[in-house]
């Protein structure tokens, strides 16, 4: 059994939170299939949220096939993540800390790059019917 | 189609020359939690206390599960400001109390809540923490396992802790059936997490109102060079502040698509608590299914 926390100061939205947690977990192996999720109640009450926003996660969780729920049972993973996922991740983290070795070399301080990232990460999350739409809202 | 746990039809409630609560119509989903907010005197209890049959409405109609109050009252629990209880009583008797009014009663519910949330039972409840009291009042009102649960500012005399332990025995409490909950504070950062919707009432009149969601994603903050005016495209200004060199809009209806902002204007996500305080702010905004203006009026006094 896993148990979620909340970053209080993020502005991901807490039902997020708790899918990306679950998917943490099975990224990196801690639940697999088989294994149950916390019940909806217990997690309402332990973190203080609406059990609909709890509900709302593992709704989520269950469209993209990673969990599934029994009725009057509880809600049990169905799929692992561990895996490819990671294997790509150590790929993409090679990728990273090469550009942020060269974003280093020209000039950029740390908070220059979480800007960046942000910029970056919002023009190509949000918009994404759209690629060329580079423009941005910040520049 | 379901029956909204709540809804109001230009309800209104006059004291003497004074509309405590007019024009509010307003429909909340079952299964729904509920925030109602808005400053001291703003109709918050008002509209309570016309939810539960406790008042009469001057004008307009209020439906509980489609019933009038009266009809209804088995079915909701409500939990008034200060937790008022019979001070002199212990909890093991007021859940007796309990069950000898009530049609419907779930005894052994009050005392395994009261057993979790370690309130003693034999002591005068007037002798118990504010937080404990709390807590008994909740439990009475769950005892009767109410479909609609209305909260009059439940929290705002306790301390953090006792808020939190609160906020968590109201979620597990009401997780299981699906309870539909109106909960009214201005303790705005407790509310995020807790509520789907949201209701503003400032000066009598529903200012704001909708899903917690859907009213975050269509706000933003945005913040820019003092004096540039950008095009919004079809967003509406909310509030707005400036400096000498910067400009911020707290807008509605904001669409990254149309949007045209210069190379130096950000834009920022807004919290519940962000744009409660900006429509509070500015009276004459509103959030509505449909636009509404309430500029604020002049009392008549002679």
């Amino acid at each position: 059994m896993i148990e979620f926390h909340l970053d209080g100061h993020s502005r991901v939205a807490t039902y997020m939170q708790v899918v990306q947690q679950v998917k943490q977990a099975l990224r990196t192996g801690l639940i697999g299939p088989g294994d149950q999720l916390p019940k909806v109640r217990e997690v309402a009450e332990s973190l203080a949220i609406n059990p609909n926003t709890v509900l709302k996660a593992y709704r989520e969780l269950e469209i993209e096939g990673l969990v599934e729920g029994r009725p009057g049972v509880g809600t049990f993973v169905t799929r692992s993540l561990a895996g490819p996922s990671l294997a790509a991740q150590a790929a993409l983290r090679r990728g990273l800390e090469g550009w942020l070795r060269r974003a280093r070399a020209a000039g950029l301080e740390r908070e220059d790059v979480v800007a960046l990232v942000e910029t970056t990460l919002r023009a190509t999350f949000q918009q994404p019917a759209q690629p060329d739409a580079a423009r941005g809202e910040i520049a | 189609m379901t029956t909204a746990a709540l809804e109001t039809s230009g309800l209104g409630k006059q004291y003497g020359r004074t509309w405590a609560l007019r024009d509010c119509s307003l429909a909340l989903p079952a299964g729904g939690i509920s925030a109602l907010v808005g400053p001291n005197g703003a109709g918050k209890s008002t509209l309570l206390h016309l939810a539960i049959g406790l008042q009469r409405p001057s004008a307009g109609s209020v439906r509980v599960f489609g019933e009038p109050p009266a009809a209804m009252i088995d079915r909701v629990g409500f939990v008034a400001q200060d937790t008022p209880l019979y001070r002199d009583f212990t909890a093991a008797e007021l859940v007796e109390m309990g069950r000898r009014l009530n049609r419907r009663w779930d005894g052994d519910l009050a005392h395994e809540r009261l057993r979790q949330v370690g309130v003693p039972l034999d002591r005068p409840v007037g002798k118990l923490s504010g937080g404990q009291r709390a807590q008994v009042a909740l439990t009475l009102a769950l005892a009767k396992r109410p479909r609609l649960l209305l909260l009059d500012e439940p929290v705002a005399s306790l301390d953090p802790l006792a808020r939190r332990e609160f906020l968590q025995a109201l979620m597990g409490g009401v997780a299981d059936e699906g309870t539909s909950v109106v909960l009214s504070s201005h303790l705005l950062g407790d509310l995020e997490r807790v509520c789907d919707h949201l209701i503003v009432l400032n000066d009598g009149r529903v200012q704001v109102l909708g899903a917690v969601e859907a009213l975050i994603a269509e706000h933003r903050l945005l913040t820019g060079p003092y004096p540039d005016s950008p095009d919004l495209g079809g967003a509406t200004v909310v509030r707005e502040s400036h400096t000498d060199r910067q400009t911020s809009l707290l807008v509605r209806g904001y669409d990254p698509g149309p949007l045209r902002l210069g190379p130096q204007w950000t834009v920022h996500d807004v919290s519940l608590e962000d744009l409660v305080l900006a429509y509070l702010a500015n009276g004459s905004a509103g959030a509505l299914p449909g636009p509404v203006d309430i500029t604020p009026r002049r009392e008549a006094r002679t």
